[in-house]
């Protein structure tokens, strides 16, 4: 191993201050006693209760978790397989038009999505609220799912599902009993991205959400338009957390997979 | 049994074939990689495929499982017409070539796989996936992943699981092709033994003609799409009807000449004022024609005097391969051209005979070679 040179040393250090500062600010803020946010006060808890006590935030909260668990899990059996489509299922007609407009809404400004999906559900008359939201993040969601989920079918070996079939599968038991187990880690953290991408959407929610639903952060940015309260810290420290052990769980488990994948693969070289 | 007899149903006109390919011909795109095959396999036989890489076999096997639909021709498999049948709902399980294990099921798993999807209940499953990990030898393995196990293993759970369910046909394409030289030769002798004890009817794909040649019943030689010969082992290898066939089984000395004349043994002018050479006549020959002599190099007889038989030549040793359990010489003819001939060692290697630069004498019998239409 490389000694770590004091250049190094520095260049780490400073690449980590810039991105972790301004957490790490917040995070210590959040404990703060004083009302005032930039004033140190002395350690409490107290803004944790106070969020607790927070109906709004509570409801907003509860929308939010809501919508992502609804929405990934509809992009994630969407993205799923529209990939498996893509990758499996050969040349059909339209195939490239069909693939380009499956990633199309990765590179569309999300004000763009938002603004069409409005107009949509306008035109069919659909009541705007959880539901109207749900739909918008699955339609944005789950091209990233089938991304993750197609690059993983890519390298799946196709006579793995043809030894199914053949040992007499229909080919809804083959996907179900052969490709799922074997492209699962993929397709849990195309389930993770698309529930952290729905968590902190603020754009596409604020286009197609209604009076009677309102997401975290549509809360956090409309509370923080009147000043920034230690409550919002706190929520914010609440984030950080279920993110940090959300991306921990999802590296440990593709981690797992990889070191697998490279071992049946070894095997089946061998 | 008492009135034991050859097995050879494809002699026999009334026996019916248990698969019938009828004028096969499959296309991709504008590229034919089978061009109007006909073959009848009977129950029970091990029935070889041959031929140079990309000459359609595997082709003809994803036709038979299912994989692929022909363009034109029929395929019946026990009288049924496979036209539209889907791979699962066919009595046909194939050993892949890369042997697809599912890599998240345990061997005993895997080997069950097939059995469920019958709804077969649960004690019949363990049962009979107890009985093919005793047959292959795997019981020690069962609750293994299949990366966790060696190479000859893993083709053995391969098996184990097309086998499993027990089909009229097995598919097996170049199941061997992954193993050792000797681990490949047990395995073909574990593959003739399963074939006996079960009595399924195996089509195998190979690339190694001494495998086929060991456990086919007949062998089918391919090339370009087509087949060139379908025969039993020993007649592909002794009388071989095209030089092609002759070339790609085993080795061969070829020598152009013209037909002299035919009758029983067929004559044939080779090179100006020598003896014309004397052998078996392959088909439709008349005199006149282009041919070649075919001659195995271990039927030909090495000697330093001049010796009795018909067909002689003589050259000078150019080269020797030492085999081990054989000697092969390289003889080059006054006319440029090459013959190999094989010797079998009896006797030390610092006994023998002939050396580099020796002048010998080859000869063989009026029998031993063959005149084939070039
Ligand atoms: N799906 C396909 N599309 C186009 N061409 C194909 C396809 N499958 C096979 N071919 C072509 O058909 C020919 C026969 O292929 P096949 O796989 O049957 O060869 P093979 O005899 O099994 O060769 P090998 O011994 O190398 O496995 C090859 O030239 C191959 O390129
Ligand atoms: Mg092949």
């Amino acid at each position: 191993m490389n000694r770590i040179s004091s250049f190094n040393i520095v260049s780490l250090t400073l690449g980590f201050a810039f991105l972790y500062i301004p957490m790490i600010i917040l995070v210590i803020y959040s404990f703060n006693e004083s009302k005032l946010v930039t004033v140190w006060a002395g350690f409490s808890t107290k803004w944790y209760g106070e969020l607790l006590r927070n109906e709004s935030f509570l409801a907003a909260a509860w929308v939010t978790l809501k919508v992502a668990f609804f929405s990934s899990t509809l992009a994630t059996i969407l993205g799923t397989m529209a990939a498996y489509v893509m990758v499996r299922r050969g040349r059909f007609a339209g195939r490239t038009l069909f693939s380009g407009m499956i990633y199309a809404p990765l590179v569309m400004p999300e004000v763009i999505t938002g603004l069409s999906l409005l107009l949509l559900f306008i035109a069919i008359g659909l009541d705007r609220g959880v539901l109207t939201i749900v739909l918008a993040h699955t339609t944005f969601a789950m091209c990233y799912v089938s991304v993750v989920v197609s690059s993983r079918l890519v390298s799946f070996d196709q006579s793995l599902e043809e030894a199914a079939l053949d040992l007499g599968s229909t080919p809804f038991e083959a996907f179900r009993l052969v490709t799922i187990p074997i492209v699962a880690p993929a397709v849990l953290s195309g389930w993770l991205l698309a529930f952290t991408l729905s968590l902190d959407d603020l754009i596409i929610a604020s286009f197609t959400s209604g009076p009677s639903a309102t997401t975290l952060p549509m809360k956090v940015w409309s509370s923080v338009r009147l000043g920034v309260s230690p409550e919002i810290n706190a929520l914010s420290t609440i984030f950080i957390g279920i993110v940090t052990v959300g991306v921990l769980i999802a590296s440990v488990v593709s981690k797992r997979a990889i070191s697998r994948r490279q071992a049946e693969e070894l095997a089946a070289e061998s | 049994m008492v009135n034991s007899t050859v097995f050879a149903p494809w002699e026999d006109p009334g026996q019916t074939p248990l698969i019938r390919i009828e004028n096969v011909t499959k296309r991709f795109g504008d590229f034919t990689a089978i061009d109007d095959v006909s073959i009848d396999i009977y129950t029970r036989e091990f029935f070889a495929l041959l031929g140079p890489s990309g000459c359609g076999k595997t082709t003809l096997m994803r036709m038979l499982a299912g994989f692929e639909t022909p363009s034109e021709g029929r395929i019946t498999i026990d009288g049924k017409d496979m036209a539209g049948v889907p791979p699962n709902k066919r009595a046909v399980n194939m050993m892949f070539q890369s042997y697809a294990l599912f890599p998240h099921l345990t061997v005993w798993d895997n080997i069950a796989f097939g059995l469920r999807r019958d709804r077969m209940d649960k004690d019949r499953v363990a049962a009979r996936v107890e009985e093919m990990l005793k047959l292959t030898q795997l019981q020690k393995f069962a609750k293994r992943k299949p990366h966790q196990i060696s190479g000859g293993q893993r083709q053995r759970v391969a098996l184990a699981r097309s086998l499993a369910k027990a089909p009229k046909l097995l598919l097996l394409d170049e199941p061997l092709g992954a193993l050792d030289k000797k681990l490949r030769e047990e395995t073909q002798f574990e593959l003739m033994e399963i074939q006996e004890k079960t009595g399924t009817t195996f089509v195998i794909v190979t690339h190694d003609q001494e495998e086929a040649m060991t456990v086919a019943s007949r062998v089918a030689v391919m090339n370009h799409g087509k087949l060139v010969q379908v025969d039993t082992p020993e007649r592909i290898y002794e009388a071989p009807k095209s030089v092609y066939v002759a070339d790609f089984i085993g080795d061969v000395n070829l020598i152009e000449g013209l037909v002299a004349s035919v009758g029983e043994l067929a004559e044939l002018t080779w090179a100006e004022g020598k003896a014309p050479l004397i052998g078996q006549s392959g088909a439709s020959l008349k005199a006149g024609d282009e041919a070649v002599f075919a001659i195995r190099p271990e039927k030909i007889a090495i000697s330093r005097e001049e010796p009795e038989a018909r067909n002689r030549v003589r050259g000078k040793i150019v080269d020797i391969g030492y085999l081990g359990n054989l000697s092969v010489y390289h003889v080059q003819l006054p006319d440029g051209s090459y013959m190999k001939c094989e010797v079998g060692n009896r006797s030390r290697v610092s006994r023998r005979d002939y050396t580099w630069e020796d002048e010998v004498w080859l000869s063989w019998t009026d029998t031993a070679g063959l005149v084939l239409p070039s």
